[in-house]
This record gives structure tokens, sequence and C-alpha cells, in this order.
């Protein structure tokens, strides 16, 4: 029999539908490969057994009842553990949410209910979504299943790790600065950040209202855009959520054609702090989108090279504010409450024993760049160069249909390598920042190992506000096309857990 | 140089206003009875079991989010149009920062530098020994915001947060639509500034009530106002240091309070000493201010623009709408009744003070003469909402039912004591005023050969004063008057039996 955990999400969904296995055998398998390999990994860091295998039921008695099934009805998904799920435990990585059941459903977590997704557990993660490796997790790091030493990428490296070592087909990831295309680089699996407002933040629990944005993971360009239509769309909830229809991904993503389409090369996004294997399975992947018949020119975004610094006072500052809300009085974790100290010192107490130490340095920066008399130089110096950021995008894309570049300037690092050097961290989200502050739709996409570490390395492709189509468009071409030089999926490659 | 108070004596008002010149400044916050809370669905009204109207947005839950009430951003433009403001095209909600339990998230959602309504005015008036005088006051700001929770800090000496054994929060009021409306300084006020002060906040309380967007009621805490007051030596160029009053919870208090502050800041400066800037308290039962946060712990809010909200953009073709369907306001209209009744201002004030504007040209309207209208709500109705101890309007008693007790008085089916005794029989629920006459079978007896008998008597009980009417005594005649009305219990008509008894007398009237 199928390894059914190999299969992708849409085979599995028409698997499914056609009977030849249960939503529960399939739910059944991916537990039972959590069970095998999670120790290792450690992707997860609640496995939802119950609840899983009782969404499949359901998705089973729809089906012998005769409905119609959704396109993702049956198929498993790892949960970043920063949404909301009422009675799950919900952690964002952090002690101080240790404990906490949220009594809501997140909106992308009803959307995926309502589809019939079997949601399997709540991946680990940067705490609060601040870090690019899973090492600021209080509950441990995870690890990259291409190479156990090393990094899974974050800030959503549990989904990406629990994607790309097939304990599930599909996993949901947020990408504030890169969260969720720099793990999928560094796992070698396909992820998207789409256009700001495309996915509801309600129920996400913030680190960057302004930037974080929920997108899909997973192992095929035509598996993420499944799934970024199930949880994409207009949500009353989320002020900040677009009225618009959702872009037609899917059939983008099954049309993958390039032909004629302007590709931009980011000029200002290589060079120096660039590996070369990086850099070389880039330039490879420009060659073949010109093969394809893209039309491949050379862009220059003067302003991307201030990004890094304005995305270090915008998101902090907005940490700053948005996690004020954890003080111990009203949930969570609550320290020093033994009768004799005043409420400000057991707030204080519970915040100091609560968040990890990169909490702490954002909470601390953001709070200093709004305080009063810096706030113009810092947060509202920031928000300038945000606006100069967008302006580039949008002069680009007076020219180019979309633009390219690597996702991240290195393959995975080595834990523990970057915990002692926060800026070296900071530089993993070179290349994905601006897409956060200008709001627009990215993908990345696996491009081939490395020469030196045979490590994956992917490509990132951006596109206008509201174009996410396009990503997916180019996405599935490269895709497709890589497919055929290598004769099989790059995960294949990986080493077996 | 520390506080002074309790260390320097209150300079009486009238040697206060003589030597400084107040500048007095309000901010008062109106709590928008909107059917829903400012960012979620929650309900608004008030008195609920604690914690019952609650949802995770109002609760700050982690991964909750605002969505901003469109009816009350309407009730904030309103109240901006109708204080003659400028309203913005474009404004953002702003997150004001800081600890505190009773803030779920530890920032109140709030507009900062960007306020929905700006630059307005609002005239008010005051009476003064030289007639009413008019005093412009400049309207800085209209903003919307978020209500925080209410705190009981329970153990102490205070009632506040420090040396509490505990404190209980009550979340129903987080996230109640609330706008804060703050004047400019108002300067020269002189010895009125606490007349100004409670008048002001007087017209805004009857503006907000007819926009229908509060119940504006001080005492439930949907209107909260603080008192900002400084002094400097008359014909000085440059105004004093300032303080801000908190928990001023009446109109009374407002004026007492301005009143109080004055007295004291002039003690203090003329002891040679220097005002604090500073935050301070209203004690209701002993009269005085006590000083609240110093400056030293003035915190810093870090605002900045609320990412999880939207810009608000209201479309000019909107805000005209919403002027054009404003109703007519409590100037315009105390205007027009005083002229049309032919009042004087202080009788329109009467009326207003009382609460019974709207039940007396409601009666109006239902066909009584205003003198008739006024003496009803103002007199009878007023004792009887007294003694209830609610306002004229909430009695249950139908403007129309008044008037037609006016009108049968006025046919001369009923005189004042037998009206009474029908409003009496309304308001305990015994039916229309026509069905009450009725079934009491109350009528006044102007029937000569049916008084004539109770004349009789009441000249036989009373022979000393029937005496001194004859000897051209005749007011002592109103005795005689009111035993024969005694007589028949009230039905008989006053007038007539005046005559009757005069007649017996032998004496004209």
């Amino acid at each position: 029999m199928t390894d059914l955990t190999r299969l992708s999400a849409s085979d599995i969904a028409a698997t499914i539908a056609s009977g030849e296995v249960s939503a529960v055998e399939v739910a059944q398998a991916h537990l039972d490969r959590i069970a095998t390999v999670d120790e290792s990994v450690h992707a997860f860091l609640h496995v939802d057994r119950e609840g899983a295998l009782a969404a499949a039921r359901a998705v089973d008695s729809r089906r012998a009842s005769g409905e119609r099934l959704g396109s993702l009805a049956g198929v498993p998904l790892a949960l970043k553990d920063v949404f909301t799920q009422k009675g799950v435990p919900t952690t964002c990585g952090s002690r101080i949410l240790e404990g906490w059941r949220p009594p809501f459903d997140s909106t992308v977590v009803r959307r995926l209910r309502d589809a019939g997704v079997v949601i399997l557990g709540k991946t680990n993660m940067d705490e609060f979504a601040m870090g690019s490796s899973t090492e600021n997790s209080a509950y441990g790091p995870t690890r990259n299943p291409w190479n156990l030493g090393r990094i899974p990428g974050g800030s959503s490296g549990g989904s990406s790790a629990a994607v790309s070592s097939y304990q599930a087909p599909l996993g949901i990831g947020t990408d504030t600065g890169g969260s969720i295309r720099q793990p999928a680089a560094v796992t070698g699996v396909v992820g998207v950040k789409p256009t700001y407002g495309g996915v509801s933040r309600y129920g996400l629990v913030a680190f960057s209202s302004s930037l974080d944005q929920a997108g899909p993971l997973s192992r095929s360009v035509l598996d993420a855009a499944l799934l970024h239509e199930v949880i994409a769309g207009h949500d009353p909830l989320d002020s900040t959520s677009i009225d618009a229809p959702v872009p037609p991904v899917a059939e983008a993503a099954r049309l993958a054609d390039v032909t004629g389409l302007r590709v931009g090369v980011v000029r200002e996004l290589s060079g120096e702090g660039y590996q070369p294997g990086v850099e070389q399975r880039f330039h490879e992947a420009v060659e073949l989108l010109a093969k394809l018949g893209a039309d491949v020119v050379e862009v220059s975004c003067p302003h991307f090279v201030y990004a890094l610094p304005a995305y270090y006072l915008i998101a902090p500052s907005e940490c700053s504010s948005n996690l004020a809300r954890f003080d111990g009085m009203r949930y969570g974790l609550r320290v020093g409450d033994d009768g004799t100290r005043s409420t400000e010192e057991v707030m204080a107490l519970t915040r100091a024993a609560g968040f990890g130490p990169e909490v702490k340095r954002r909470i601390m920066l953001g709070t200093y760049a709004l305080s009063s008399g810096y706030y113009d130089a810092y947060y509202g110096q920031a928000q300038k160069v945000r606006t100069l950021i967008t302006r580039d995008f949008d002069l680009a894309f007076e020219s180019v249909d979309v633009l390219v570049s690597p996702t991240t300037p290195t393959t995975a690092f080595t834990i523990g390598e970057r915990v002692d050097d926060p800026m070296a961290m900071y530089l993993a989200d070179l290349c994905t920042i601006p897409a956060n502050l200008a709001g627009n739709a990215a993908m990345s996409l696996p491009c081939g190992l490395a020469p030196e570490d045979g490590l994956p390395v992917g490509l990132q492709i951006m596109a206008p506000t509201l174009a996410d189509e396009r990503v997916y468009r180019v996405g599935a071409a490269v895709e497709a096309a890589l497919g055929g030089v290598w004769g099989h999926p790059l995960l294949e490659e990986a080493p077996s857990l | 140089m520390t506080d002074v108070v309790g260390t320097t004596a209150l300079l009486p008002y009238s040697k206060a206003v003589a030597e400084y010149d107040p500048v007095i400044g309000l901010e008062v916050h109106v709590e928008l009875s909107t059917a829903s809370k400012m960012f979620c669905a929650c309900p608004t009204a008030f008195g609920a079991a604690p914690n019952t109207q609650v949802c995770p947005t109002c609760l700050g839950l982690p991964g909750s989010l605002p969505v901003a009430n469109r009816s009350a951003v309407d009730s904030t433009i309103k109240i901006g149009l109708a204080l003659n403001c400028s309203i913005a095209e474009w404004c953002r909600f702003a997150r004001k920062n800081y600890f505190y339990p009773d803030m779920p998230k530890n920032y109140q959602i709030s507009q900062y530098d960007e306020p929905l309504c700006t630059d307005g005015w609002l005239d008010v008036e005051v009476d003064t020994q030289d007639g009413p005088r008019t005093f412009r006051v400049g309207i800085e700001r209209v903003h919307l915001e978020e209500d925080t929770g209410k705190t009981l800090h329970v153990g102490g000496a205070t009632g506040r947060i420090h040396g509490a054994d505990y404190s209980l929060v009550d979340y129903n009021r987080a996230g109640i639509p609330l706008v804060e409306i703050v004047t400019k300084p108002v300067p020269g006020t002189g010895a009125l500034a606490p007349e100004v002060a409670r008048a002001y906040v007087t017209e805004l309380r009857e503006i907000c009530r007819t926009l229908g967007v509060s119940d504006v009621r001080m005492e439930e805490g949907s209107l909260r106002c603080d008192a900002n007051v400084s002094l400097a030596p008359r014909g000085a160029s440059e105004w004093g240091k300032r303080t801000e009053t908190k928990n001023v919870n009446s109109l009374r208090s407002i004026e007492r309070a301005v009143h109080y502050e004055i007295e004291r800041q002039a003690g203090i400066l003329a002891a040679g000493g220097r005002v604090v800037q500073e935050t301070r308290h209203w004690h209701e039962e002993t009269g005085v201010t006590t000083p609240g946060r110093s400056k030293e712990e003035a915190q810093d809010y870090r605002y900045f623009p609320d990412p999880d909200l939207v810009p608000l953009a209201p479309s000019r073709e909107w805000v005209e709408e919403l002027r054009a369907s404003l109703p007519e306001l409590p100037t315009a209209r105390r205007k027009r009744l005083t002229d049309e009744w032919a009042l004087s201002p202080r009788d329109m004030d009467a009326l207003v003070n009382a609460g019974a504007l709207d039940s007396v040209e409601a009666t109006v309207a239902a066909g009584a003469p205003p003198a008739e209208a006024r003496k009803w709500w103002l007199g009878e109705l007023a004792r009887h909402a007294n003694e209830a101890v609610t306002e004229v309007s909430a009695l249950p008693i139908r403007p129309a039912e008044v008037a037609r007790v006016v009108e049968l008085v006025a046919e001369g089916k009923l005189n004042d004591q037998l009206a009474r005794q029908v409003i009496e029989g309304v308001l305990a629920g015994d039916g229309s005023p026509d069905e009450i006459v009725a079934a009491r079978d109350l009528a006044v007896v102007s029937d000569d050969a049916a008084l004539g008998d109770a004349v009789d008597d009441a000249i036989a009980a009373n022979p000393d004063i029937a005496e001194k009417v004859r000897s051209g005594k005749i007011a002592a005649a109103g005795a005689l008057v009111g035993a024969v009305m005694k007589a028949t219990r009230g039905q008989a008509d006053a007038t007539r039996v005046r005559e009757l008894i005069l007649a017996r007398l032998g004496v004209s009237g």
C-alpha cells in the first residue's frame, strides 16, 4: 500500500473523495509518522490526536452521506502555535502563555475546519514569532529534517519541518519579516506570504500587526495554492482584511506558464554576504526562467538596503505594545502573587519570568523607539523608509511582472551558531523583509541544493499587491521545469528519518 | 518645593478673584449609548452582573482584533457638528500605552494627534446681577476612544490601588465608546469661572441628550468631567500653572471644585508659594481637592497609530447628511420657546433645570396654554417627582393627559383642587383624566341651592369671622370659603362660594 504520508495534499483529497482511503486512515498514518519521527525533529508542541481523528471522522461521514467535499477535505495540516484554536493549548512558543486554552477559534482555524482540513496539532515557533531559527522557542528548538544539527528556519520552523519530514502535507505559518519563506527555503518546501490583508489576522496572536500575514507551507505549488484559497478572503472581524475576491491562485498554479512574462532580478539582493552555492542555484533558476520564455531583466530597488533597519524599528515598536497584555492578570503565567506584592510587581515578575531574551530585547527596542522625543527619529523615520520601499516596488512593477531574488543569503545554519549574535540572526531575513514592509505577495520555492553543504536553496518570487496569482504561476512553471531536470521532487534527496 | 496644600490657608473667594484672574478648561468624557461596544459586538447596558458583557476583543485576549463601531463614529461627528467643529477628512486611532489592570490590553485605543473633530465653540449663558451674560467656550477637540474596565479596590484606607488588600475588575465597561471633548483654555470669566464651568457642562449635557447619543447620567458615570484651573495675578500676560481636578461627578461639584481650586491656588500664590502642576482629586463630602498623580510620575504614553484599525475617512457627503439630520439644538430651541411663550430667561432656566422643558412643550402641543402647562409641571408634578425621587419626565403621566386636565379646569368642570385629585389618579394608574372624573364623580358644584346650606353652616360655625367680614374686612371671607370647600370635599366652585358668602353677609365684593 502507498505510504499516505508521501502523497501531496491534492492527491490525498482525491483519494479520500474517491473512497480509496478514509480520512481517518490518512490522519492515523500521519499521527503514526509524527510518533515515529518527531522525537528527533520536534516540530510539534502539541499533537491533538483526538481532535484530528474526530475531524477526520466528520469528513468520512460527510462523504458517506453523499456530501460533496472541498478540495482539501480530510487533508492533515500542521498549525503554527500562534493561532487560537478553541480549547487547544496555544503558547506562541512562550512560557508566558503556558497552559492557556483560548475560548475562541481564529478565522484561519474556522476556515480550515469548514473546509474539512484535519488539524494534527500546533507547531513550534520562535517565541511570539520573533526569530529565524525556532531557537527562541521556550520549548526547545526544532531540527531541520535535512540535517538534524541545523535550524529549520523560523519563526514558522515547526511547520516547515513538519511538512518537509512528511509529518503533514500542509502547514500554516505566519510571515512578519520572512517567517514563512525563510523556513520554507531552508527546509526545501514551498512557502507563501500572501498580500497583506489577504488572510484574516483574527485569532493570530499579534507580533507586529502591520506586517503579520498568515500563509501556506506545502511540498508543491499547487498544494500551497489550494490551501491559500481555503484560508484567504475578507473577514469582517479584521479591519485590515481586504474586501476583494481571492486571487485565482489555484488556476495560476495549474497554468504554470511564464511565456512573455517580465521577470526582474533585484540587483540589491545579491553580492556580499550571500553564500556562493545560494547565488549559483539562484542564477540557474533565473536562466531556467529565461529558457521557459520569460523576459529577464535586472531591476534596482535602491531603498531595499534600508529595509532591515526600518523593520527592526517598526516590528519591535508594534510588538512592545502588542505584548503589553501579557501581564499575568487574566490568563497564562502569573509569578510572585504571594499576597505581599503589588499588582505592578506581579506584572513585572511575570513578564521577567515569562518572556525570553529575544522578546525582551525587542520590547525594549520598541519601547525606546516610541518614546516621546525619539518617536520621530526612529518610528517616524522608519515609516518613511517603508513608504520609499513601497515606491521601489511600485516603480519596479511598472516594468516587470514579478521580481526574483534568493529567499535567504545562506542555507540552514547550525543550531547555536547565531544565538549569541542577534545581528547575524537578523540577516537571515534580509531578502524577505521588503515584501512585508510593502505588503505585497511573495513565495519561496526550492531551487536546488547548495553544492558546498548539500542543503536546500530557496528562490523568492515577489508580485504586486493583490496579484498573488503571479507568484503561483511562476512558481509552478519553475517547479515543473526543475522537476524535469532532477527527475523527482527535491525533497526526495533528503535523508530519510 | 513640594505641594503646600494644608499648610497654606485658602484665600476667601471675593479676595481671590479680586487679585487673580482664573483660566479654566474642561475635559468631558461622554459614554455613547450605542447598542454595542466601540470595537466589538458586546452590549453596553449599564448595571449588568460583573464580567457578563465581555468577549475576546474587549477582554483583549491574544489574537483578538478591534473593528470600529460605525454608529459611534457617527455620534462623535454629530457632537462635533453641534459644537461647531471641523470634521477631519482622514484620521486614525492611536494606542495610548500604559499598564493598569482595568485595561485588558495595557493600551487604550484612543486618538492622539488626529482627532475626529477639531476647533469648535459653544456659547453658554450665566446669570449675573446685571442680567444674563454669554461666554464663548472654544472647543479644542472631540475624539473617540474606548472606555476602560472598572476596578474595585478592597481593603486599605484609601479605596485606591495602593494599600488595597486585593482588587476586583469588571470589564463590562471596557470597550464602551467614549467621546472626549476638550475645551480650549477659557480666560476672562473672572469671578464667574465656577458658573461658566457648570453652565458649559450643563449645555454640553443638553446637547448630547438632544442628539440622543448618550444617557449623559453623571451619577452612572456616562458623563464625567475633569476641571482645569490656573490663576494669574490680574493683568499678568502669562497664565499660571494649572491643576487638573478629577472625580467631579455632578454639576454642583464642578462649580464647587472650581471655586475651591481658585481659593486654594490664590492662598498659595498670596503666601508667595508656587502652584504645583498636578492632577487632583475632588472629594464630594468634604468639598476639597487633594493631590493625585504627581508630576514626577508623569507617563510617557508612547502614542502611535493603531495598526489594527484602518483610518477613518468620513466623506464630505456623509458629514453633510449628518449635519442635515441634527435635531434642533438646545440653545435654538430655548430661544424659540422663550419667544413663543413670552418667558423671561429666568423662567426658561427654571424649566430647564427642572428637566420639564420636553414635557411642557409636549403639553402645549397637546393644546394647553404655556402658562398652565408650566404651572402644572413645575408645581404639582414636580412635587410628585420629588417625592418619588425621579425625573418629571419619568412620571407615569402623558403630556396629553396633563393638557386634558388643564382643559377641564378651563371649562370650569374641575377646579385646581379636583384637578390635583385627577392627576394623582392618573399617576396611580387609575385611568385617563376623563375616566377618573367619571369614576369618582368629580365635578365642580356651582349650583346655588346646593351650596346654600354649606354657606349657612360655615357662617353659623364661625360667628367671629362672619362679624369681621360684615364690618368690612372682606379678606377674612377666605376662611369661610375654605370651610365651605372643606365641607364640599373640594367640589365647590370657589368663586361662586365667595360671592354667596358676601351676599349673605350683606357686603359687596
